[in-house]
């Protein structure tokens, strides 16, 4: 590459006033706003986790009142789930890259994408509202009649605020889907589309199918709890299993929301460190779409001790463990990419590797979930716990990291250290199994979840997995302080540090304005690491 | 490849790309258009999953407690009902209307036909809010309050529950759909529309046919369970 100056000129230097942020309509400011937001609810989420592991370091209920750790875990559940999980990989990564891979100058519909920010911060200060008000004790399930009738905490605040911040989610995903089809560059066609744009493409069909679905359930809860409408009332005839599948209609794709876009990130990021070509494109893109369509059949796999009639809930198990299908199409195919690649042992590549080890066991844990006998002893216990960290934080959030730390580089035009990354990796998948290993064993003996006081005979699990949890608490503090130290003092990482192949690695980092400065025109398939790697040599 | 670029780089600087209403991120104007329709389109499903989940609860109900859906059903005024569907049916022939007189660049007839659809659309609010009243008159209203003589009681608040709910919601639909058409109106009367640029009328006129196609759902569902009784 020739050395002409590069415009120095970017899209976090173009402006600096508080009102350039407040009111930009670019796509990668706008990454960078949820960024902020979504990290403030993970500190949020993730100081109720600690209080909860504190407590359970002794079998006595000694720390907080039952009360307050019934409001302990729904908060976190609550934080984690609505305001980290759902748009982490999606609202923050997908749009600051989305525009910037498929060639376009910004998303569809750049005001929307704005206000779907301000959607979002609207419903989280409602939340917080709630928080400081007394905080919400349903659990994140809202189960009714105990939500809507029988609960003494804010759940008309905390419903309200997940109503509104489900909108948000909806317009990203509205948004998203538009752009994928409208927006692509002259020669992106669909089969040349990285898969983390085919993984996102498939998180907004999930978004728009389910989300609604919520945000209606939600508005039926507050009616009810609020002026005494009878929807879910048992003493009118109302039926609150009703509520569990409208609830869960939602709520089992929204394990999609959360993990479809972190699976294509780990895409983009193997086929990088293994300098190869993704093994089985086109199965890879396809069991994104699979795993979003049959998503939305499975979701009774939750009531399976609610009462539903035995043969529905034979259907239901079966295809619980037939979507289990699409997600080891993925593996298999990643496991093949890497099969003989040139393994690059660099940071991003890392969380691909705890990704892979704590996807595998909470996908296969969730099988013994699926299976009909076997969930009447697992229901309700920590076993049911362990199984969906493996799979929103050993899945989701190792994703979400392996994501960020490929593309901080873009992002900010800066390098943080390989070492201190590589270490805060190895603390969180250590941290983390010892966090959530226990719980499956713990669970699987019978000590049932959301109680502050336990049996005796559990505590030596129950403090092994207290202990990992510091471990992981650390993990995380480290990540924070090397991203802001390479944000202000980092080394400048120049247009392309991975040598990575896709659109957003030919502009300059960070990128300008308007992301191009000539309209990309795309005339080969992605990763073309193969080819790349000859010519460098 | 370069030629490509060149050439393309060329058709965007001579094409449409002073056109005002041109945003900068598109290249041409039909690009911006089919944007906006594909998104309108997706809006338009987010909402049929949206009252979706109130339809899921009717259809639960409905076959469980036949008998109270009846009797619910009956306290509608079928009358009032049947109007504003008529009433509903007219506006969306207006609204094509008007769709149509944009894109023939026709202003004044768009904003005669808008202002007719946005009178029609009054209309059935003011008669909603008269059946409302009655309801409220009543003590028909859900909650505490509610009073109801008949053998299935509980089971009509249920009704009643999910008919202000639908209904209510579509209403609320209608009123955003009149706050649009005056933003519209106001633009078509700026002469703001062209046959080249007409999108925001086209998508408006979406909107307001769904809104429509739901009370066609709705009117049967809710005013017409069990009339045939009712004749006999
Ligand atoms: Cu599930």
């Amino acid at each position: 590459m020739t050395t002409t100056v590069l415009p120095r000129v970017n899209y976090l230097n173009v402006k600096h006033t508080v009102a350039s942020w407040l009111l930009t309509k670019d796509h990668k400011r706008i990454g960078i706003m949820y960024l902020i937001v979504v990290s403030l609810a993970f500190l949020i989420g993730g100081i109720f986790a600690a209080l909860i592991r504190v407590e359970l370091t002794t079998p006595l209920g000694d720390l907080v009142s039952d009360d307050t750790y019934n409001k302990l875990f729904t908060m976190h559940g609550v934080a984690m789930v609505f305001f980290v999980l759902i748009p982490a990989v999606p609202a923050i990564l997908g749009n600051f890259a989305l525009p910037l891979m498929i060639g376009a100058k910004d998303v569809a519909f750049p005001k929307i994408n704005l206000l779907s920010w301000y959607i979002f911060v609207i419903g989280f200060l409602f939340t917080i509202a709630a928080g400081i008000l007394g905080g919400v004790d349903t659990g994140w399930t809202f189960y009714t009649p105990y939500s809507s009738v029988y609960s003494n905490s804010n759940v008309l605040l905390t419903g309200i605020g997940i109503f509104i911040a489900g909108f948000s989610s909806i317009l990203t995903g509205l948004n998203f889907m538009v752009t994928i089809h409208r927006m692509r560059a002259p020669g992106m066609t669909w089969f040349r589309l990285p898969l983390f744009i085919w993984a996102l493409y498939a998180t907004s069909l999930v978004q728009i199918l389910g989300t609604p679905v919520i945000a209606i359930t939600v508005l039926m809860l507050a009616v009810e709890r609020a002026l005494g409408f009878g929807f879910f009332d048992p003493r009118l005839g109302g039926d609150p299993v009703l509520f569990q599948h409208l609830f869960w209609f939602y709520s089992h794709p929204a394990v999609y929301i959360m993990i479809l876009p972190p699976m294509g990130a780990i895409s983009e990021v193997i086929a990088c460190f293994s300098r190869k070509s993704i093994f089985g494109y086109s199965f890879v893109a396809f069991s994104s779409l699979a795993i979003a369509v049959f998503g939305f059949l499975v979701w009774a796999h939750h009531l399976f001790v609610s009462g539903i009639s035995p043969y529905s809930a034979m259907v239901f198990s079966f295809l619980s463990f037939a979507v289990a299908i699409p997600s080891a199409i993925k593996t298999f195919n990643w496991t093949a990419t890497m099969y003989r690649g040139a393994i690059w042992w660099q940071a991003p590549m890392m969380w691909v590797f705890g990704f892979m080890g704590l996807f595998l066991i909470g996908g296969l844990t969730g099988l013994f979930l699926a299976a009909l006998g076997l969930d009447v002893h697992l229901h309700d216990t920590y076993f049911v716990v362990a199984h969906f960290h493996y799979i929103m934080v050993g899945g989701a959030i190792m994703g979400y990291f392996a994501g960020l730390h490929y593309w901080w580089p873009k992002m900010t035009g800066k390098m943080y250290s390989n070492s201190a990354a590589t270490l805060a990796a190895l603390l969180v998948f250590v941290g983390f199994n010892l966090t959530f290993f226990p719980q499956f064993i713990v669970g699987y003996l019978g000590m049932p979840r959301r109680y502050h006081a336990y049996a005796d005979e559990f505590q030596v699990l129950n403090v092994l997995s207290s202990a990992g949890a510091s471990i992981m608490g650390v993990g995380y503090t480290l990540i924070a302080c090397y991203l802001l130290y390479s944000f202000f003092k980092g080394k400048d990482a120049g247009p392309n540090p991975w040598r990575a192949v896709g659109l957003e690695w030919e502009t300059q980092s960070p990128p300008i304005p308007e992301n191009f400065t000539e309209q990309p025109i795309v005339t080969a398939a992605p990763y073309g690491y193969e080819t790349r790697e000859s010519n460098v040599g | 490849m370069a030629d490509g670029l060149v050439a393309h780089v060329d058709s965007h600087e001579h094409g449409e790309a002073h056109h005002p209403d041109l945003q900068h991120h598109f290249e041409t104007l039909g690009q911006q258009h089919e944007a906006a329709t594909l998104g309108m389109w997706v809006f338009l499903v987010t909402e049929v999953m949206f009252f979706g989940g109130l339809l899921m609860a009717y259809l639960l109900y409905r076959v469980w407690y036949p008998e109270a859906w009846a009797e619910g059903s009956l306290e509608l005024d079928i009358v009032l009902g049947g109007f504003n569907t008529v009433v509903l049916i007219g506006s969306s022939l207006t609204m094509a209307l008007a769709v149509r007189a944009a894109q023939t660049g026709l202003p004044k007839a768009t904003v005669r036909w808008l202002l007719l659809t946005m009178a029609l659309g009054l209309t059935f609010l003011v008669v909603k809010f008269f059946e409302y009243k009655h309801k409220w008159d009543l003590n028909h209203i859900p909650g505490e309050n509610f009073t109801f003589e008949g053998p299935h009681a509980p089971q009509v608040e249920i009704f009643i529950s999910l008919y202000f709910a639908l209904t209510g919601l579509h209403a609320l639909h209608m009123v955003i759909g009149f706050g649009i058409l005056s933003v519209i109106t106001w633009m078509a009367h700026r002469k703001r529309f062209t046959p080249e640029w007409s999108t925001p009328v086209e998508l408006s006129g979406l909107y307001w046919h769904f809104v429509d196609i739901v009370w066609i759902f709705l009117f049967p569902l809710l005013y017409l369970v069990d009339r045939v009784h009712q004749l006999n």
